[in-house]
């Protein structure tokens, strides 16, 4: 089963196409790497796929459902979700409160229960606190529950963009340049977080990444992409060797 | 019931503070004046809040507050007057029609213009605070007995300390539940990153409407007790400068913070009326310069307010007590 579908996707930005006539598929419980030179669409692709953006034609299905229109926060109720390349955690909140926040919009109570603290009230808020603590102790962040996101280092930041990411129970998981600003060293405990998400949580991934390393270890296909287009498509191995994709990283003579 | 259970600490503080204000008026200590004055600083610190859920909590930065404000206390006081409301009974569903119309009209606003953010939407907020004074000013053209320009006069004055302090501490309970409920978590992820809350699935133009319905909701019903306690309304206790007061007070007593608007509403009153008897009257008018001076220092010295986001264990109002 294809659990995305993307169609002869278009959008471009006054004179400046992000994204030109893009078609490429995910299987359920594929692991799909992008990769791509600054300013070959990557994010955009995610920001359309997750109705940040309208396309200006093509579409995307999800599990063959068109998802042309539906508002961003219906996107996550179906099952998408995303990480950002510059975080955006809510800074203001705690570590906890940036996991049970979204948890709460997907399971929540009335109006009612939350002014007069009914059962409903307590029991959901309960359930969301256990199972927010779980996520975090998955993701190393226990301890620092009630510390506020903005408090914390930029590695932990990191996991918890990804924790808060997990935490509506996704079919689909968009990571966006997990390993942007780390050094060699916490990629590789970067990738070790990404293979145990793989393993625990059943379900399909997209990730962007500049590097190499890291999506040649966790995906399952590469796509790379120049211009907004796509230009290589197959096996991490494939792919690294295709002609195309040398070029575009570094330039047409020094391929000669 | 769970919704006193869960509120012990602050229904207990609140009796305390009732059981000593209630003496107070008794003892014949405090002159009508000075009563009428604590009882104001009760309904400046309901409308405060009503800007402080818009404002501090959500993040949806209004400068016309004080027109809801105005709403409340002209359609409270209209009813009354036209179904001839003689008791403090019968005033009490005058009252939350007046919330009910400020948060009708709020809603009706807040649909179109809460799609504009920051300063786009701190210019219609104030465009619309304006409109109503235009429109109050002008009342007496379409409907006589609101009076235009000259006042409204003739409300029966039915507002005593009872009422005031049942019915702050009963909507300050709502708003503590409500914030501490997954909505008020909303509200405070809009104002982190809006684009980031509807991508994990808030309905943030929704939520947002919530919050300013429900803020407009406090300032109707500060605007309708406000009515009956002074027993006259003019078009100018409504106009922009009185949405500054509000704002003063949510910021100075930290944006997020139900502590900080009850201790800086009282503050601010006891600053103000406070400086009306202390400077003689020749210089009385220096309380306009004396003011933003401590308003300046205030903020160079806690930039964020007194309570910055944080709520007192003693008073009750934090999640749980």
């Amino acid at each position: 089963m294809k659990a995305l579908d993307v169609l002869g996707l278009k959008k471009s930005f006054g004179g400046v196409t992000a994204v030109e006539d893009l078609t490429f598929s995910v299987e359920e419980f594929e692991t799909v790497g992008i990769i791509g030179p600054n300013g070959a669409g990557k994010t955009t692709l995610f920001n359309l796929i997750t109705g940040l953006y309208r396309p200006d034609s093509g579409k995307v299905l999800f599990f063959g459902q068109n998802l042309h229109g539906v508002p961003s926060f219906r996107l996550a109720h179906l099952g998408i979700s995303r990480t950002f390349q510059n975080l955006r955690l809510f800074n203001s909140l705690t570590v906890l409160q940036n996991i049970t926040a979204p948890m709460l919009g997907m399971h929540g109570y009335g109006i009612a229960p939350a002014i007069f603290r009914t059962h409903r009230y307590r029991a959901t808020e309960r359930a969301a606190d256990k199972k927010g603590r779980m996520l975090l102790d998955f993701f190393s962040l226990s301890g620092k529950e009630e510390q506020l996101a903005s408090s914390l280092p930029y590695g932990d930041q990191r996991r918890l963009e990804l924790a808060r990411a997990l935490s509506i129970e996704p079919r689909l998981l968009l990571i966006d340049e997990p390993g942007a600003g780390m050094n060699p060293r916490e990629i590789q405990d970067l990738l070790r977080t990404l293979r145990q998400v793989k393993e625990h949580f059943r379900l399909t991934i997209v990730v962007i990444e500049h590097q190499m390393g890291l999506i040649m270890n966790l995906s399952d296909r590469v796509m790379a992409m120049d211009f907004g287009e796509k230009i290589a498509e197959g096996t991490p191995s494939d792919v690294k060797k295709d002609r195309k994709v040398i070029e575009a990283y570094l330039g047409e003579e020094l391929v000669c | 019931m769970n919704f006193f259970g869960s509120a012990r600490r602050f229904l207990i503080s609140s009796a305390i503070a009732y059981v000593i204000l209630k003496a107070l008026f008794l003892s014949g200590f405090l002159t009508g004046y000075v009563q009428q004055i604590i009882l104001s600083s009760f309904i400046v610190i309901l409308t405060s809040l009503g800007l402080n859920v818009i404002y501090g909590y959500t993040g949806q930065f209004s400068l016309g507050h004080a027109g809801f404000y105005g709403i409340g206390a002209y359609a409270a006081a209209f009813l009354g007057v036209h179904f001839k409301i003689d008791s403090v009974i019968a005033f009490i569903p005058v009252l939350f029609a007046g919330g009910a119309a400020a948060a009708l009209i709020g809603f009706i606003v807040g649909v179109p213009i809460l799609r504009l953010r920051d300063d786009f939407l701190a210019i219609a907020t104030l465009g619309f605070g304006i409109l109503v004074r235009v429109l109050l000013d002008n009342s007496d053209k379409f409907i006589e007995v609101l009076g235009g320009s000259r006042g409204f006069i003739g409300i029966p004055k039915l507002v005593n300390i009872d009422l005031v302090i049942g019915t702050t501490v009963f909507l300050l309970l709502i708003t503590r539940n409500l914030i501490f409920s997954r909505y008020g978590l909303f509200w405070q992820c809009i104002k982190d990153d809006e684009l980031a809350s509807m991508v994990f699935g808030i309905n943030s133009a929704r939520m947002k409407l919530m919050a300013f319905t429900y803020g407009c909701f406090l300032a109707g019903i500060g605007g309708a007790l406000y009515a009956y306690l002074y027993s006259f309304l003019h078009p100018s206790n409504f106009d922009f400068l009185k949405s500054i007061d509000f704002l003063i007070i949510v910021i100075v007593g930290g944006m997020g913070s139900i502590t900080g608007t009850i201790c800086v509403g009282f503050l601010w009153i006891a600053i103000i009326e406070g400086l009306r008897i202390a400077l003689p009257p020749q210089v009385l008018e220096l309380r306009w310069v004396l003011i933003p001076l401590m308003l300046i220092a205030v903020m160079m010295w806690k930039p964020y307010g007194f309570f910055a986001r944080r709520e007192s264990r003693l008073l009750g109002l934090g999640k749980e007590s």
